[in-house]
């Protein structure tokens, strides 16, 4: 009891010195729910906790629920709920661009604040998209790290999850685009696989790679599920050490096989950070302190202060890249 | 035969049921009996509700369609396909049944022809099926339908809070119930279902019969593709993937014999709605999606297992008098 009073009342300090900033104060007992793709991924679950974290910080109730598998529609049913529950805010990762949209446009008509993170739905779906990085960033940034690895030669490959993904299309396009500036002409993109982000598919999927493509070099796969997959494929392989493995994963996934020499190195934000920021975002917007236009500024909590984008989006920062010499420095 | 008349009726067990089921929903959360919340949820069975419909046909024949929710993402990506390369609506949506009627010819055929068992051939055909729809629309997805026609699929029947989905699916199990239960074509089943040595000495046109139902199974599910593509204004080769278990864990719990020769469509309807519901209420007290599944799944067995109890304690009863009556004179 001493040690949540202490944290209450270190939290009240934290939000007078926001009430001496900003406009309106954040409400208290908001409900908001947070829907990621599918809820037993352990991206999923990181980011999630970000958003419960923030929901204890600000006192509002926040619930995580979402379907087991990423289909389009899966996420239907959930919103629906969340209308019939009442809540003030959704915060959403979708499967599916447009599959979602009649459902949030009734959710908005009903009242909802609609705040998409990592994955985006059409703009017209949401206010606010709270994204990891930029796109652009990130996607260059996975070439430019492989180019590095690899001394900028050879044939590389991509393990992706879903063909619908929004966020790994994007990043996709983007390593294209990085790949066709003349430092890369050594390299060839010769496949991009998908493992549907499915353990035992990216598995085999990895092994196809390796086995199909004798001059590979490096794969990048931009997802925690592939990344991982494709390391414990490439652990036990002959390949091991000679095709370059980088995507995105998280430390405690990737440290046995940092720590092994498997993979030298990847890349991610902190997941905790997204969600935590669109929590905050989402409730920003419910309370009125922003409504979503390019510009606005809203304060959240740790990470500080942020602005709305173009389009309503916020970025929560470049990628980081984990190696030997940083990894243990991550708990997540 | 007394015996059998006591057997309580499936359906009244299924309608209590769904009773219960709709009031421990409104117990478990004041959101829960609400008009809009029951509209959502019934919108969000109306392919498995459609789909159940030709598949009671099927298993009282002794067949299944295991490749329903594939056919259903192939017609998405016909629709989506055709609608995004200029051709109109109609049209698009016509492609969509003939490729639905062609798929289900194909299963039909070779169940018939070739004396293939339909659960093999449509696991095969389940594949095949959705990797053509993978094949048709790769990663991409077709939106921005006409609001026309996205509004049949989201919207609901005028001054009610009917799902136009669900509408249409009421329309349907009427009509496919009379045909079961009222015509000698939906008699003809269950004789095929019950023995088809039997029911093809009679004089019955059992491959004809089962090729039809096949078909009709295609085009149901081409229907049900329709209608998803519109609900969620998305077409897409992964479209409904695994709804098929759906399917047969409702034409099953709705006391349609896995053995063929026994079943109805309003059981069927029944178990659409009774798991429907009980996901949705226990969705909205925020039940994890896992606990959903293990639910679903110990109501299947019980469907499966209760009546066979019954069956069983009953033929026990009957040999027993039987015996008495050798005995006895």
């Amino acid at each position: 009891m001493k040690s949540r009073s202490l944290l209450l009342s270190a939290l009240a300090l934290g939000s007078a010195a926001t009430l001496a900033y900003a406009q309106p104060a954040l409400k208290k007992g908001l409900k908001i729910t947070l829907l990621p793709k599918n809820i037993n991924n352990p991206y999923n679950v990181i980011e999630t906790s970000g958003g419960t974290e923030a929901g204890k910080e600000i006192g509002a109730t926040v619930k995580v629920v979402g379907p087991s598998d990423a289909g389009a529609s899966s996420q239907v049913s959930y919103i629906n709920t969340a209308i019939a529950q009442r809540q003030d805010a959704l915060v959403l990762a979708a499967n599916d661009a447009n599959a979602l949209l009649p459902y949030l446009a009734r959710a908005k008509a009903s009242g909802m604040k609609i705040v998409t993170m990592d994955s985006d739905t059409a703009v017209s779906g949401r206010t606010l998209f709270v994204n990891q990085a930029n796109s652009e960033g990130i996607g260059r940034a996975q070439v430019q790290l492989l180019g590095k690895l690899i001394g900028y030669k050879g044939d590389i490959a991509v393990l992706s999850a879903t063909p619908n993904a929004t966020n790994q299309n994007t990043w996709i396009k983007w390593m294209q685009e990085e790949l066709k500036l003349p430092r890369y002409k050594d390299m060839k993109l010769v496949k991009i696989a998908y493992g549907n982000d499915d353990d035992q598919k990216s598995f085999t999927e990895m092994q196809g790679l390796i086995q199909a493509y004798p001059n590979l070099k490096g794969v990048i796969s931009p997802t925690t599920v592939g990344i991982s997959a494709g390391a414990r494929y490439l652990s036990t392989s002959p390949q091991k050490g000679k095709v370059m493995l980088t995507g995105l994963g998280t430390p405690n996934q990737m440290r046995a096989f940092v720590k092994d020499g498997t993979v030298t190195a990847f890349q991610l934000w902190n997941p905790s950070d997204v969600g935590y920021l669109a929590t905050y975002a989402a409730a920003a917007l419910v309370s009125g302190q922003i409504t979503g236009k390019e510009g606005e500024k809203f304060k959240a909590g740790k990470l500080g202060e942020y602005t709305v984008g173009k389009n309503g989006e916020i970025i929560v920062g470049p990628p980081y890249t984990f190696d030997k010499a940083n990894i243990d420095k991550f708990n997540f | 035969m007394k015996a059998l008349k006591t057997l309580p009726g499936w359906e009244t067990t299924l309608t209590v049921l769904v009773i219960v089921a709709l009031l421990g929903g409104g117990l478990l959360s004041k959101d829960f009996l609400t008009g809009q919340n029951i509209s959502f949820l019934t919108a969000n069975f109306s392919e498995t509700l459609l789909m159940a419909l030709t598949m009671t046909l099927l298993v009282i024949v002794a067949e299944i369609d295991l490749s329903v929710a594939s056919i259903l993402g192939l017609c998405s990506a016909v629709l989506g396909t055709l609608f995004a390369a200029g051709v109109p609506m109609p049209l698009a949506i016509l492609a969509a049944f003939m490729t639905g009627g062609l798929a289900g010819l194909l299963n039909g055929l070779l169940v018939t022809r070739l004396g293939l068992p339909s659960l093999a051939v449509t696991i095969g055909t389940l594949a095949l099926y959705r990797g053509l729809a993978f094949v048709l629309l790769g990663d991409r997805a077709v939106a921005d339908f006409p609001q026309a026609y996205t509004n049949f699929g989201f919207g609901t029947v005028p001054g009610t809070l009917i799902p136009i989905p669900i509408a249409v699916g009421a329309v349907l199990a009427v009509l496919t119930a009379v045909v079961l239960h009222a015509t000698p074509f939906g008699r003809s089943l269950y004789a095929i279902g019950s023995n088809e040595v039997a029911a093809r000495f009679s004089g019955l046109r059992v491959e004809r019969t089962k090729l039809l139902l096949f078909v009709m199974s295609g085009l149901m599910s081409a229907l049900a593709g329709v209608v998803y593509t519109f609900r969620f204004a998305s077409a897409r080769g992964d479209n409904a993937t695994g709804f098929e278990l759906g399917v047969i864990a409702a034409v099953l719990l709705g006391g349609v014999s896995i053995f063929g020769g026994k079943g109805s469509v309003i059981g069927a309807v029944l178990a659409v709605f009774l798991i429907g519901l009980i996901n949705g209420a226990l969705t909205i007290v925020d039940v994890s999606n896992e606990i959903l599944t293990i639910v679903t799944g110990l109501l299947l067995i019980g469907s499966v297992l209760v009546p066979n109890l019954i069956a069983r304690a009953q033929a026990a009863r009957q040999r027993r008098r039987l015996r008495g009556e050798v005995v006895s004179p």
